[in-house]
């Protein structure tokens, strides 16, 4: 089995979970003898080869002398699915000059003429653009290379999975690591939105990292329910060293939110929470770890509360510092509105700290030893928090069993199930 | 003429409400009464009533001949008498036809016997007046919360002036040997002990309206025919169940009613059985053997032991900060807070926190009204914190966690309402998971 996989980032380069997510499951499936020809849109040279062959998008070349790439050429009209995606930058304008430029160029002259795009592959002013051009790139490696299957992740690669799809006739798995309504809540880019449903009407098969996505892929999205599968996202072996718990210069319990500050994630229940904690125990630490446009707000709430000396905000965290800050944490608290999966918990449970988690969340679907709540309701979510301070026994059993059960979390056994889709819908 | 006897257990525990920790020190008051209130109506309904009824009648008709047993937790009497006091009245109605023995347990169905000697007495000195009082009889034989019982448990016991006790006829102590016998405690052999037949039991209790079953559907000829396929020097079966297996487990609609309708008649036409309870066995039948019974064993789960409420550290945690503050609330003498004491000791609020069924069944999950075993430890934790402050408050040290302003308050006796939680769980819960597994699971009727 091949698969031509289509992603947007790939370690070390990576913004958020979407590269980590396709690290993990190139690695499982690799091992399972699946070969994968990973395309993004560029390669930096430094990334993690070894269990993929990367191909970047930047290299490609499009010879539009070939007779043969006339003919896809042809086939990439599909790129006028992308033709309402008017705000931002046009991409319908977009490839029409980059056709008129090149059947202009043709006319010109006969001789072999060879383009390269370049991409940025970071989200930016132009990302329609960069998201169309990756489809139409995507539509010449298509052409080149042999594979089974395509496998594309998250919307930003959908006009892409497609156009291979078109090129070549393989079967189109599309990966929903995020919806729309996740990053936007009710206020979505109806761009995205499009972009988002029509890949996943014309894949044959849907793969969600959670039942909670699946459900919402089906009712918000109106996909057939008998093609999306759940997968749950996984966790790579854990060979980190921890900083050991306790190093800190205060006596307080600290209970620590650590994510973007926008509204999906639910900063605001998490400073509620703290406030009514705070009036009960004065013997704690509330740490708001990240920044997002919710930042202000957070801050001016913090103060109107007059909780500010026991309520901190440390901007955004990165490696180390992230692994400093569970490492005096005593709580974790993800409170998030909408969660299609959620990693960060389960950092948290490896660096050996109990969680509190929303319902709300694709990780409450896979994790047994972690207290969950409704992220709405504050109280249940103060008195898990407190619970967690106050009862000994109950942050010793999440140690004891947490880390655990999150290191049988295999990205192999993800995989496992990710190739049983395939070979389905390759038969 | 070989007997048959029946032992049914009747208990509600008081379920504790939603009790946030921003409530410590402040609201002392920590049940859910529309929750047990609609419980306990809705049981009677469905089980107490009309089982009580058919029983009732079956005494009438047969005379002596039938026999019953039951014993009913304080927690379930008490409530009985304020929410259904027509239930009360009606078990008062069978204890007066003499054919009904009523057995005294711990009166919280607590689990006192494994902590405290001292509390353990005390609790089943507490019940065996109650039921004298509601029922006009002294109780001889007893019978420990889920059937619990080792050899130490059993001097005591003995030692309360019982000689009769009824516990599991548990595989792992039994070995080879029949559950179908009176036997005796190694320790105390003044004790006898009946043992639960748990094939026979768990046929009626758990698998009477499993159509997967390959026995399914039950009768009572069929029942009749089984009690005489046992050997026939084997002397005495016991049928040891919940009594919400009537109607509540087993709804009505299984024919659980008509099954029980139809029995003595089944029995005494086509066996050699008939039906005593266990002070009649105790003077008729002579004890077999002595049976060792080292560490404790219950009639819960496949292992029969003590893990489904102290199988980890929680629950372990809850149970030790309980019984920490024994002493000083004896100390207080204040009758509200040796109740709510009582209540607090109720086994099923530690069975709520067991951890093990998370691989395995959701045999026990409907039995739960929480989400998971952490949520009730914290809520049965921050209700604890508050009875230790008011303890510590009425010995005249003051907590050092009732900094709070407000009012002094004492316990409020008026019905608190809440609709938080949703009626999900009903009767009682614990029972012992058949080994037969593989075709015959144990399920419980949703209502």
């Amino acid at each position: 089995m091949r698969v031509l996989m289509f992603g947007w980032e790939f370690p070390p380069h990576i913004t958020g979970g979407l590269g980590t997510a396709c690290f993990g499951l190139t690695k499982g499936l690799a091992r399972q003898g699946t070969e994968i020809l990973f395309v993004v849109p560029r390669a930096y040279g430094d990334e993690n080869q070894e269990a993929v062959r990367l191909i970047n998008a930047s290299d490609m070349e499009i010879d539009t002398s070939d007779a043969e790439y006339k003919d896809y050429w042809k086939r990439v009209t599909f790129l006028q699915i992308g033709s309402n995606l008017v705000p931002y930058v046009a991409p319908e304008e977009f490839s029409d000059l980059v056709a008129q430029e090149a059947l202009e160029k043709e006319k010109e002259t006969r001789t072999a003429f060879s383009r390269r795009f370049v991409f940025s592959g970071r989200y930016g002013d132009d990302l329609f653009e960069e998201v169309s051009r990756f489809a139409l790139v995507a539509s010449v490696i298509a052409a080149q290379q042999h594979f089974d299957i395509i496998h594309a992740h998250d919307w930003l690669t959908y006009p892409a999975g497609i156009a291979a799809k078109a090129v070549s006739g393989k079967p189109l798995v599309v990966h929903m690591h995020a919806t729309e309504f996740d990053r936007s809540g009710e206020h979505v880019n109806q761009n995205i939105y499009d972009i988002e449903r029509h890949g996943m009407e014309v894949a044959d098969r849907v793969i969600t990292v959670s039942n909670l996505t699946r459900n919402l892929v089906i009712e918000r999205y109106s996909i057939d329910p008998k093609k999306v599968f759940t997968v749950h996202n996984a966790v790579e072996p854990d060979e980190k060293e921890r900083v050991p718990a306790g190093d800190r210069a205060f006596s307080e319990k600290v209970v620590t939110f650590l994510g973007r500050l926008t509204y999906q994630k639910g900063p605001e229940y998490f400073v509620e929470a703290a406030r009514k904690v705070l009036e009960k125990d004065n013997n704690v630490r509330f740490v708001m770890a990240g920044t997002g446009d919710m930042m202000s707000k957070m801050i001016r709430r913090v103060a109107a509360l007059r909780i500010a000396t026991k309520f901190h905000f440390t901007g955004f965290l990165q490696g180390p510092e992230v692994d400093m800050m569970f490492g005096m944490t005593d709580v974790f608290v993800m409170p998030s509105v909408s969660e299609p999966f959620g990693l960060v918990p389960l950092e948290a449970i490896r660096s050996n700290v109990p969680v509190v988690i929303s319902k709300q969340s694709g990780v409450a679907e896979v994790l047994k030893h972690a207290l969950k709540v409704d992220f709405w309701d504050v109280d249940a979510l103060a008195d898990s928090i407190y619970g967690l301070l106050h009862y000994e026994a109950l942050p010793r059993m999440f140690r004891k069993y947490g880390k655990e059960e999150v290191n049988n979390l295999k990205w192999e056994d993800a995989a496992c199930k990710v190739k049983a889709i395939y070979e389905a819908t390759v038969a | 003429m070989r007997s048959l006897c029946f032992y049914f257990q009747v208990h509600q525990p008081v379920r504790l409400r939603t009790y946030r920790f921003f409530d410590i020190g402040r609201d002392h008051y920590y049940y859910d009464d529309y929750l047990n209130r609609s419980i306990i109506k809705r049981v009677a309904g469905k089980c107490y009533l009309p089982a009580n009824k058919v029983l009732l009648s079956l005494i009438k008709e047969y005379g002596s001949a039938f026999k019953v047993s039951y014993s009913i937790s304080g927690p379930a009497m008490e409530q009985f008498e304020t929410v259904a006091p027509e239930v009360l009245e009606s078990f008062q109605k069978l204890a007066a036809t003499g054919s009904v023995e009523f057995l005294t347990e711990t009166y919280a169905h607590s689990l006192a016997s494994l902590k405290s000697k001292e509390e353990f007495s005390e609790q089943v000195a507490l019940h065996s007046r109650a039921i004298e009082n509601l029922f006009g009889q002294k109780p001889t034989t007893f019978r420990n919360t889920e059937l619990i019982y080792s050899d130490e448990i059993g001097q005591t016991v003995s030692e309360m002036g019982y000689d009769m006790m009824l516990t599991e006829g548990a595989r792992h102590i039994l070995g080879w040997k029949s559950p179908n016998y009176l036997y005796c405690s190694a320790r105390t052999p003044r004790l006898k002990l009946l043992l639960r037949n748990f094939r026979l039991s768990d046929d009626i209790s758990f698998r009477f309206s499993l159509q997967s079953w390959s026995e399914w559907p039950l009768t009572a000829t069929k029942f009749a025919k089984w009690l005489n396929n046992i050997p026939d020097h084997e002397e005495v079966v016991n049928i040891f169940i919940d009594y919400e297996t009537f109607g509540e487990h087993q709804w009505k609609e299984t024919g659980i009613f008509d099954f029980l309708k139809d029995l003595p008649k089944k029995i005494f036409a086509r066996t050699a059985f008939t039906f005593n309870t266990p002070s009649e066995l105790s003077e008729k039948l002579q004890p077999v053997a002595a049976i060792h019974v080292p560490s404790p064993i219950s009639w819960a789960d496949e292992e029969r032991d003590l893990t489904a409420w102290l199988g980890n550290e929680l629950q372990e945690a809850a149970f030790n900060s309980l019984y920490a503050v024994e002493e000083r609330v004896k100390r207080t003498g204040d009758p509200a807070l040796i109740r709510d004491w009582h209540y607090l000791q109720s086994s099923d609020h530690f069975y709520y926190m067991c951890t093990k069924w998370f691989s395995d069944g959701e045999v026990h999950k409907y039995f739960n009204p929480y989400p998971s075993p952490y949520e009730s430890f914290i809520n049965y934790m921050n209700v604890i914190s508050d009875f230790i402050i008011r303890v510590d408050q009425q010995l005249g040290h003051p907590h050092i966690k009732t900094e709070e302003p407000g009012p002094k308050k004492t316990v409020k006796k008026t019905t608190v309402i809440t609709t938080k939680k949703p009626a999900a769980k009903t009767a009682k819960k614990t029972r012992a998971k058949t080994t037969q597994k593989a075709t015959v699971k144990p399920t419980r009727r949703k209502s």
